[in-house]
């Protein structure tokens, strides 16, 4: 049983800020299998299609019918820690600062062995539950922990290395004015979040929900215009040194395309609030993120976007908001590149039409704004680097994966 | 259809000859090919033939960058009708005297020069860590970077639980070895060491702990293998090679590493080389880790599964006890050299049938065996062999 972690003290101005160091980086490109299944939280190995037989380390042939034909597919994760070990004086930079460090040898009930970084609750002879995790390099890495809940069991010291807990962490909702900004003010205080400080545009215009979160403790509301530069920048020198996560709830959503719109107004307001607003948060955030991502217990641990599922595929009725939104998830593919080295990572949430106003028209299923909210901290619990809220932006996924011209053609009705 | 597995054809008229070791240095700016060239030149020196004399070569070195051993002809003038590089870590040696046996015998080559050396520079070992191989890079190093120490960790604490074995049954081969390592003056560890300090280092990876690891250092070792009447004609003494044994990938199915290859081979080791354990006058593990020896010890047949620690207790490992075991330190006390460990038993091994170990002989030592063991790859060594030799005397 692990003990619940302190609250980090007031940081010390006169001592040096630790810099980031990354875990060892380098993965084969078969490896990389095991990156796009801790992006989503699955827990994939390879399968045989031939024998059916599961391997792991990643291969590029069978070992026992040498088939080449080794998909990677969801496996069972429960095992059993074979092992353990205590690293007490490891080479690298990154394990040093952070030694002594545990790791084990877990026999999968499907078969391989595979070495893991070990949750403090697992023990020799007991099953463990397995996952991908994605460590502070942005890799895959294979984490144990035990099978059964335990006390405190997500602020065990490994653990919180995988994942963005918003648990004693100062966070950022650049939106206040949005439902899914005050959804996601609630569950983040919910959450255990030390300081949530909520951005609202124009702070004097009053808006819903408004009375209710200035009655709250742990709560700041800053004026915050996501597409105003100067706004962005005037915020960041106050308060960017103390963000820890950062939620990009801006949105600006209009119907219509290109032919039955005219001129360019309406989407430079896109342009401008969605892209230009995510590429000045980051300018006036990211550099000091990414300088604090091994700053103790509150380090910077993570930037979280909410897109439309629509950034991944057209969705004519949506045209131009679809596209602004593909540049947002095209742009936060850089950015994640370039935060990587503070070991931040970097969350794209993709959801349906949510169930606001301008969705008016659109059918049901609709996504609530509270389930974002929830997606959004499970996301930062459990380390996602990509999820798919709601059934629509689960199914867009699959069609896409499925056959891309099939979900263009049938997206134009 | 089943393929009959055949027995090996037998190792008449191979000899070995002209033990070289090259004395280690802890750090050391020269590069491999120093090292290498250094060998090369005290194996010409000794067997008093010319570098142009030497028509086979077999190399083995971590830290060659981007040399192979086509490149070391060039770089040493040697023309070479034989060629072969053998990057088996731990086992190379064994492999390399197999290899170059067989090419003797067949006549590919008269004369094969066997040697492996590496440089140590300050940041080298970290640097062979990182880059060791694919399945390391992708699910081992990530896992707390703690290189062999960690991987060996595990297997270790499981035998340990399995067979009821404490850190002081594996500290007596370690004592032991070190006691051994005061006779020779090429050892790098030269204090003495108890079973309390043994037992009082501190962890490195539990229950690895500081006297269990071998220290990376710079060195080289060689040797030649021709065939009996080549060192008749060039009046060197020779020991003949009886018996030897090379596997990889043993026993995949065990969920984690209690016997090497060796248990799959060993009734032809013997049978071959027609001696039993108990005949033999010396012997050399590779030991890497104290608890591999003793796995070792079992798997070669000098007791059974499991009783390693009690055969520890038993015998006396030292250069005059019962059982003269890595009879120049090993590893452990002398330093490991990168792929030149894998050389160091065998070469020890070949200086004692030959009678010309000095400070360490063994008295009246006519017939050794050297064992290899490498390249932990993923979670287990997967290469293991041995070599049965017999000195002039027998």
């Amino acid at each position: 049983m692990i003990n619940p972690i302190d609250p980090p003290r007031r940081k010390n101005p006169l001592l040096r800020t630790r810099l980031p160091a990354s875990p060892p980086r380098a993965r084969s490109r078969k490896s990389h299998g095991f990156t796009r299944a801790a992006a989503e939280g699955r827990f994939m190995l390879q399968r045989c299609a031939a024998c059916n037989t599961f391997a792991y380390p990643a291969r590029d042939a069978c070992p026992s019918c040498l088939s080449a034909d080794l998909p990677f597919v969801d496996a069972p994760r429960r095992g059993t820690l074979l092992a353990e070990t205590t690293a007490r004086v490891p080479s690298d930079v990154y394990f040093r600062e952070r030694a002594p460090w545990r790791i084990g040898l877990v026999k999968m009930d499907c078969g391989p062995t595979i070495v893991a970084h070990l949750h403090a609750d697992c023990s020799e002879g007991a099953p463990v539950r397995m996952s991908f995790q994605l460590d502070k390099s942005g890799q895959a890495v294979a984490f144990a922990r035990p099978e059964e809940e335990t006390p405190n069991m997500d602020d065990d010291r490994q653990w919180r290395e995988m994942t963005a807990d918003p648990k004693f962490r100062r966070v950022l909702v650049t939106n206040g004015r949005s439902a899914i900004g005050l959804e996601t003010v609630t569950a983040l205080q919910a959450a255990g979040a030390k300081t949530v400080f909520v951005g609202v545009a124009e702070p004097w215009r009053p808006f819903a929900g408004e009375q209710h979160l200035r009655k709250l403790d742990g709560i700041e509301i800053v004026a915050l215009d996501a597409s105003d530069e100067k706004s962005v920048a005037n915020l960041a020198a106050d308060i960017g040194g103390k963000v820890d996560i950062l939620i990009n709830t801006t949105e600006y959503i209009r119907p219509g395309g290109v032919l039955d719109r005219k001129g360019t107004a309406i989407a430079r307001e896109e342009i401008d609030h969605a892209y230009l607003g995510f590429l000045n948060l980051a300018q006036g955030f990211g550099p000091a993120m990414r300088m604090r991502g091994a700053d103790g217990v509150n380090s910077s641990a993570a930037w979280v976007n909410v897109l439309s599922v629509y950034a991944l595929a057209n969705w004519p009725a949506y045209g131009a908001y679809s596209a602004s939104q593909a540049a947002c998830l095209s742009l936060s593919h850089c950015l994640r590149a370039e935060l990587r080295p503070g070991g931040v990572k970097l969350t794209n949430l993709f959801t349906g039409p949510v169930d606001t106003e301008w969705f008016q028209m659109v059918p049901p299923p609709k996504v609530a704004p509270r389930a974002i909210a929830q997606a959004i901290v499970a996301a930062l619990k459990s380390g996602l680097e990509d999820v798919y809220v709601g059934d629509v932006a689960e199914e867009i996924r699959q069609r896409l994966a499925a056959n891309p011209k099939a979900l263009e053609r049938e997206l134009d009705r | 259809m089943t393929v009959e597995k055949t027995q090996r054809a037998s190792y008449d008229g191979v000899v070995m000859a002209v033990p070289v070791t090259i004395p280690y240095m802890r750090y050391s700016i020269e590069s491999a090919q120093w090292w290498i060239g250094r060998a090369l030149s005290a194996l010409v020196a000794q067997a008093g033939i010319k570098s142009l004399d030497i028509d086979g070569l077999c190399v083995s070195s971590f830290t060659l960058g981007n040399d192979s051993g086509v490149g070391l002809t060039q770089h040493f003038g040697l023309c070479v009708r034989w060629l072969d590089t053998i990057p088996l870590g731990g086992a190379s040696a064994i492999a390399a005297v197999r290899k170059a046996a067989r090419a003797v015998q067949a006549r590919d080559a008269d004369i094969v020069a066997c040697v492996a050396g590496d440089a140590n520079h300050v940041d080298s070992f970290r640097q062979t860590l990182e880059n060791f191989s694919r399945f390391n890079q992708d699910a081992v190093y990530p896992y707390g970077a703690g290189g062999a120490n960690a991987s060996f960790a595990l297997i270790a604490r499981n035998y340990m639980r399995t067979y009821g074995v404490t850190r002081e049954d594996v500290g007596r081969i370690a004592v032991a070895q070190r006691a051994n390592a005061l006779r020779n003056p090429n050892a790098l560890m030269k204090t003495p060491l108890s079973i309390e300090q043994y037992l009082a280092a501190r962890p490195i990876s539990d229950p690895i702990h500081l006297f269990d690891c071998v220290m990376p250092c710079a060195g080289a070792e060689a040797f030649l293998v021709m065939r009996d009447d080549t060192a008749a004609s060039l009046g060197l003494p020779a020991a003949r090679v009886l018996s030897t044994i090379e596997r990889h990938n043993a026993f995949a199915d065990d969920p984690m590493q209690l016997r090497g290859g060796w248990a799959k081979d060993i009734g032809e080791l013997y049978a071959m080389a027609g001696v039993t354990p108990d005949d033999l006058d010396v012997v050399q593990t590779y030991d890497d880790y104290p608890v591999i020896t003793m796995m070792q010890f079992e798997d070669l047949g000098f007791c059974k599964k499991g009783e390693g620690a009690a055969f520890v207790r038993e015998h006396d490992l030292t250069i005059d006890g019962d059982f003269p075991h890595n009879t120049s330190g090993g590893q452990l006390s002398v330093g490991q050299a990168g792929a030149a460990g894998a050389y160091l038993g065998l070469v020890e091994g070949l200086r004692q049938v030959l009678g010309t170990a000095g400070p360490t002989q063994v008295k009246a030592a006519r017939l050794a065996l050297a064992s290899g063991f490498g390249m932990i790859n993923y979670d287990r060594g997967l290469a293991s062999g041995a070599v049965i030799l017999a000195g002039p005397a027998r």
